[in-house]
C-alpha cells in the first residue's frame, strides 16, 4: 500500500506539471535571443561552480585518499599516478574552460554571423600528434612499470604465501623451511585441513597455516593466490596490490613492503587520516581507531562481500623470524 | 505514391508496426519505462550506501521480503546494482538509444521510404518488449533477481548456493539477455543494409550527416561482438543448468565439493568483455553522432573536420573491438598480454580527443542557438571529456592494478558512457521530438532539467573519484565494518543527496515528454532550421516518408553560413540565409564544401 502512495505522489507531481506547462506554452518553444543571452550566462557560471567544486574537492578530499606506496615496487606506481594526474588535471581543466567559455561567448545573436570554418589540417595534426606523444610517454612509462611489478622471476630469496580465499574469508599459508608450498586441491578438504592441501606431498610438510598475514619489512613477498567457490580478488591498496583469485587456477603477484605497520602509523598522510577517521568515530561514539594495513576482497563474492578483510602486519626482519617460529606446521596439526 | 498506402488499423498502425518512425517510438518510450526503473534502483541503493544503518519507508514499501524494516538486506543490495546496470547498459542506452534514434534517423536522414526490412525491424521491436517484460518479470522471483553484478562473473553467477539471485532470477536475466541480444542484431543488419543499399540519389557515403556514420558504424561493431556475448551467455546457462564445465573448475562449497573440471571464469571474462567494451562504444557512438549534428545546428556552423569526425569513428570502432582485455588485467591473465591491450586502449584516446577537440571548434565563433537540445550537447562534450581523462589511469595496467574495482571506475564510467550517453540522448529527444511528434517540448522546463542534471551528474561522479582514490571497492552494502573507510561517510551523504535531486528531477522530463505529445506547441516543417533530410519530410507522417518522390541531395549536410565570400566574415550568406538543406542544389559557381 505504502507502494501505491509513494507511486501516487509522484503521479501527482507530473499532473501539476501539466497545468503548468499549459502556461509555460504560451511562450515559443525555440530559444530567443533573450534565451540565448540567459543561457550564456547560465554557462558561465555553470563554469564557475565546476572550478569550485573540482578544486574544493582536490583539496578538501586529498586527506581521503591513500597515503604514499608502502611498497617499493609501488613508489614508481605513485609517480606515474601523479605525471597522468597533473597531465590530465591542466587538460581537464583547460578543455571544461573552452568548452563552457565558448558557449558564454559565441551565444547565439539576430545580429551575430557564424563563421564558416569547415576544416584545418594544421590545426587537426596538432590535436593528434600532440596527443600521440604524450601516449607514448605514459605508454612508456607504464608499460615498464607493468613488467616491473608483474615479473617475479628475478626475485631474489622471496618469501612464498599462498592466500586463500572462499566465501567470506581469508586465510593464508606460509611455505615454510623449504619456501615452497605443498600441492593444494578442493578435494583434499577435509576436517582442519580447510585448504585443502595434499599432506602426502613433502613440501606440505613444513607449510604453516594462519589468519593474518606478517610481513617482515624489505622482503620480497611472492603471494600465490587461491579460491575455493567463486572469484575473489585480493586488494592490498596500500602496497598498490591487487590480484583475483580465480577457482581452478592459480595466480600470482608481488611486492617489497617498505614502511613496518609502526612506521607508516607515524607517517603524516597517515595521521593526518586517521585524525580525521577518530573524530567522526568519537562524534558517533566509538573506539579510536588505529592505522592498520589491509587485504579486502575487491572482487563481487556474494551477499558478505563487504565484510570480507585479512589484518596484515608488517613488521623488522627479526620480529618476522621470531612470529614465524611460534607457528605450528601443517604435519603437526593436521597429521596429529 | 499508391503502392504504399496500406490500409491501416490501430493494430497495425500503433502495436504490430512496420513503419519506422511508430517503432522508432515504442523503442523510446519503452526504454525510458525501463530507465525510470534503474533510475529509481539507483536512488534505493544510494539511501543505503548513504545512510546505512537508517531504516526508510521508501525501502520498506518496495522491497517487499527483501528488507528488514526498511533496511535493505545485503543480497539485495547487490541484485539491484546488477540489474541497474543490466537495465541502464542494454534497455536504455542500447536499445532505447540506438533503437530510437537509429530507427527513425537513418531512413529520414538518407532519404529512404523506410528500413530495408520493415518485418524485421517490427520484430526487432517485439524481441526488445519480451526481453524487457522477462527482466521486469526477474524481479519478482522470490529469492530475488540476478545479483552477480551486470558482468555476471561465473562461478558467482552459476551457482545458487553462492548468493540466492544465482537461481531462477539469473536463468531470467540469461533467458531475457538472449532474446535482447537477438533482437539487437536483427536491428544492426537492418541499420547496416539499409545505410548501404537505400541512400537516395546523390547521397554519397561523404555526404552522410555524422549521425548516420555513427548509427552505421555501432551497427557493425554490434554485428561483430553481440554473438559473442550471445555464446557467453549460452555456454553459461549450460554450465548452470546442464552440468558442463566451460567456466567452472575445482569448486567446494556448502560443504561439498562439485563435479566441474577444467573450465575457468577467465575464458568467460574474454568472451564477456570481447563484448562488453565494444558495448560502451555502441552506447557511445550514436551518442556522439546526435551531438555532432545538433552542436553543428545550433551554432549555425560547419562540424569542424567531418572527415577527421568520420575517421575517428572508424578508428574508435576498429579500436574498441581489442581492447576488451584492460577490464582483466588482474584477472590472472598473462601479463604480457596486459601489455598488448595497454597499448591498444591507451591509442584510443587519440581519435577520442580529436573528436573533443573537434567539438569546441565547432563552438567557436558559432551563433550559438541554445535550445535545450543543444546545452545537453554541450554538456556532453564536458562530460565526455571529464570521464574520457581518467581513462588514462585505468587503461595503464600498472596504474590499474590500484584502482581496478574501486569507486575511481564507478565514477570514470558512468561519466563518459553513462552520464554522456544519457545527455546525448536527451539531446537527440528534445532535437527530434518535433519530427516524432509534430509538436515541439517546452524549453523552460528542458532549461531546469538540464541544468539540475549536469550539477547532479558532476555532483554525484566528480567526488566519486576521490573515494575510488582511497581504496573503497565498489560493490560494497557497507563500508562500516572498516574504520578505514569512516572519513568516506560524510561524502556519501554529499554523492546521494546529489543523485536523488537529480533522480527526481528527471520528472521535469518525463512530464515534458508525456505532455508535450499532447500539448506542445505545434512544431512548423524545420523548426531548428536544419540542412538534413528529415525536416523536408512534412511534420505530419506520411507512411513513405515523402509523399512525392524522394528527395535528391546535392551537397553535404553542413552548409551552415555558407558566405559569398568564404574569407570575409561579413559578407553575405550565399543562398541569402545561414542554412542550406541537402537538397538545394549548387549554385553556379559554388564550390562545394
Amino acid at each position: 500500500m505504502l507502494a501505491l502512495f509513494y507511486i501516487f505522489i509522484f503521479v501527482a507531481i507530473g499532473v501539476s506539471f501539466w497545468q503548468i506547462t499549459r502556461i509555460l506554452n504560451l511562450r515559443s518553444s525555440i530559444a530567443n535571443d533573450n534565451d540565448n543571452a540567459k543561457q550564456g550566462n547560465y554557462a558561465l557560471l555553470f563554469l564557475v561552480f565546476l572550478y569550485a567544486m573540482m578544486i574544493y574537492c582536490l583539496i578538501a578530499l586529498n586527506v581521503i585518499m591513500l597515503p604514499e606506496s608502502a611498497s617499493i615496487e609501488g613508489e614508481h606506481d605513485d609517480n606515474l599516478f601523479n605525471i597522468t594526474f597533473w597531465l590530465i588535471g591542466i587538460v581537464q581543466f583547460g578543455m571544461q574552460f573552452l568548452t563552457f567559455y565558448f558557449t558564454f561567448k559565441y551565444k547565439g545573436n539576430n545580429n551575430n554571423k557564424a563563421r564558416f570554418y569547415a576544416d584545418s589540417h594544421k590545426l587537426e595534426a596538432i590535436w593528434t600528434i600532440t596527443p600521440a606523444i604524450t601516449l607514448v610517454i605514459l605508454i612508456g612509462y607504464g608499460l615498464w612499470q607493468w613488467n616491473n611489478t608483474m615479473d617475479l622471476s628475478n626475485a631474489e630469496n622471496p618469501i612464498v604465501i599462498e592466500v586463500y580465499s572462499q566465501q567470506f574469508r581469508w586465510d593464508a599459508r606460509y611455505a615454510g623451511e623449504d619456501n615452497m608450498l605443498g600441492y593444494g586441491n578442493v578435494n583434499f578438504i577435509k576436517g582442519i585441513n580447510t585448504l585443502g592441501v595434499d599432506m602426502s606431498d613433502k613440501n606440505a610438510q613444513d607449510d604453516k597455516q594462519v589468519t593474518e598475514l606478517y610481513l617482515p619489512k624489505g622482503r620480497k613477498i611472492h603471494f600465490r593466490f587461491r579460491s575455493q567457490d567463486v572469484l575473489h580478488s585480493a586488494y592490498m591498496p596500500h602496497f598498490r596490490a591487487q590480484m583475483n583469485c580465480v577457482p581452478g587456477m592459480v595466480t600470482e603477484f608481488g611486492f617489497t613492503p617498505k614502511y613496518t605497520t609502526e612506521e607508516m602509523r607515524q607517517q603524516s598522510e597517515v595521521i593526518e587520516k586517521v585524525k580525521g577517521i577518530n573524530k567522526i568515530r568519537k562524534a558517533k561514539g566509538e573506539d579510536p581507531y588505529e592505522f592498520d594495513y589491509l587485504l579486502l576482497c575487491n572482487k563481487i563474492c556474494g551477499a558478505s562481500h563487504y565484510n570480507m578483510q585479512m589484518k596484515i602486519t608488517v613488521v623488522e626482519q627479526e620480529e618476522y623470524d621470531k612470529w614465524i617460529a611460534q607457528q605450528p606446521t601443517l604435519s603437526t596439526v593436521i597429521n596429529n | 505514391m499508391s503502392e504504399h498506402h496500406h490500409k491501416e488499423t490501430f493494430v497495425t498502425k500503433y502495436i504490430f508496426s512496420q513503419d519506422h518512425k511508430m517503432i522508432s517510438k515504442q523503442f523510446l518510450v519503452t526504454g525510458i519505462f525501463m530507465g525510470v526503473i534503474a533510475l529509481f534502483m539507483s536512488m534505493i541503493f544510494r539511501l543505503q550506501l548513504a545512510w546505512p544503518e537508517k531504516s526508510f519507508t521508501i525501502i520498506e514499501a518496495f522491497l517487499g521480503n527483501h528488507q528488514t524494516d526498511g533496511i535493505l538486506n545485503p543480497d539485495i543490495y547487490l541484485a539491484l546494482v546488477t540489474i541497474h546496470g543490466t537495465i541502464m547498459v542494454f534497455f536504455v542506452l542500447t536499445a532505447g538509444l540506438s533503437g530510437t534514434f537509429s530507427n527513425l534517423l537513418i531512413p529520414l536522414q538518407i532519404g529512404a521510404r523506410d528500413m530495408a526490412s520493415g518485418f524485421l525491424n517490427m520484430v526487432s521491436y517485439w524481441l526488445f518488449f519480451i526481453s524487457s517484460v522477462i527482466m521486469v518479470i526477474s524481479l519478482f522471483v522470490e529469492a530475488g533477481p540476478a545479483s552477480a553484478g551486470w558482468t555476471v562473473y561465473p562461478p558467482l553467477s552459476a551457482l545458487p548456493q553462492a548468493i540466492p539471485g544465482s537461481g531462477a532470477g539469473m536463468t531470467l536475466w540469461l533467458v531475457s539477455m538472449a532474446i535482447f541480444i537477438a533482437s539487437s542484431l536483427i536491428g544492426a543488419l537492418n541499420y547496416i543494409v539499409t545505410v548501404l543499399n537505400l541512400r537516395t540519389k546523390g547521397m554519397k557515403m561523404t555526404r552522410l550527416p555524422l549521425t548516420i556514420w555513427a548509427f552505421f558504424v555501432t551497427a557493425m561493431i554490434g554485428v561483430v561482438s553481440f554473438p559473442v556475448l550471445l555464446s557467453a551467455a549460452l555456454l553459461l546457462i549450460f554450465d548452470r543448468s546442464f552440468g558442463t564445465s566451460f567456466y567452472l573448475s575445482d569448486i567446494f562449497i556448502s560443504g561439498e565439493v562439485l563435479h566441474y573440471q577444467g573450465g575457468s571464469p577467465v575464458l568467460f571474462e574474454h568472451l564477456f568483455w570481447f563484448l562488453g567494451h565494444p558495448e560502451v562504444y555502441i552506447v557511445l557512438l550514436p551518442a556522439l553522432g546526435i551531438t555532432s549534428e545538433i552542436i553543428s545546428t545550433n551554432a549555425r556552423k560547419p562540424i569542424f573536420g567531418y572527415r577527421a569526425m568520420v575517421m575517428s569513428i572508424i578508428a574508435i570502432a576498429f579500436l574498441s573491438t581489442i581492447v576488451w582485455g584492460h577490464h582483466m588485467f588482474v584477472s590472472g591473465m598473462n601479463p604480457f598480454l596486459g601489455s598488448v591491450f595497454t597499448f591498444t586502449t591507451l591509442l584510443i584516446a587519440i581519435p577520442s580527443a580529436v573528436k573533443a577537440f573537434n567539438y569546441v571548434t565547432t563552438l567557436w565563433k558559432g551563433n550559438l542557438q541554445l535550445n535545450p537540445a543543444m546545452l545537453f550537447s554541450i554538456g556532453l562534450v564536458s562530460t565526455f571529456v571529464t570521464g574520457g581523462l581518467t581513462g588514462l589511469v585505468l587503461g595503464d595496467s600498472a596504474l590499474d592494478i590500484n584502482v581496478h574495482d574501486t569507486y575511481f571506475v564507478v565514477a570514470h564510467f558512468h561519466l563518459v558512457m553513462g552520464v554522456s550517453a544519457i545527455f546525448g540522448m536527451y539531446a537527440g529527444i528534445y532535437h527530434w521530438f518535433p519530427k516524432m511528434y509534430g509538436r515541439l517540448m517546452n524549453k523552460v522546463l528542458g532549461y531546469w532539467h538540464f541544468w539540475i542534471t549536469i550539477i547532479c551528474a558532476y555532483g554525484v561522479f566528480w567526488p566519486m573519484h576521490f573515494i575510488g582514490l582511497a581504496g573503497l571497492p565498489r560493490r560494497y552494502y557497507t563500508n562500516t565494518n572498516f574504520p578505514l573507510f569512516d572519513d568516506i561517510a560524510n561524502v556519501n551523504v554529499v554523492i546521494t543527496i546529489f543523485a536523488i535531486v537529480g533522480g527526481v528531477a528527471q520528472i521535469l522530463f518525463l512530464a515534458n515528454f508525456f505532455i508535450s505529445i499532447y500539448r506542445g506547441e505545434k512544431s512548423t516543417q524545420n523548426p531548428w532550421k536544419s540542412n538534413t533530410l528529415e525536416w523536408t519530410t512534412p511534420v505530419q507522417h506520411v507512411h513513405g516518408n515523402w509523399p512525392g518522390k524522394l528527395p535528391v541531395v546535392h551537397r553535404w549536410p553542413y552548409d551552415y553560413s555558407k558566405r559569398v565570400d568564404p574569407n570575409d566574415d561579413n559578407s553575405d550568406y550565399l543562398h541569402g540565409k545561414d542554412y542550406v538543406s541537402q537538397i538545394t542544389p549548387l549554385l553556379e559557381g559554388e564550390e562545394p564544401s
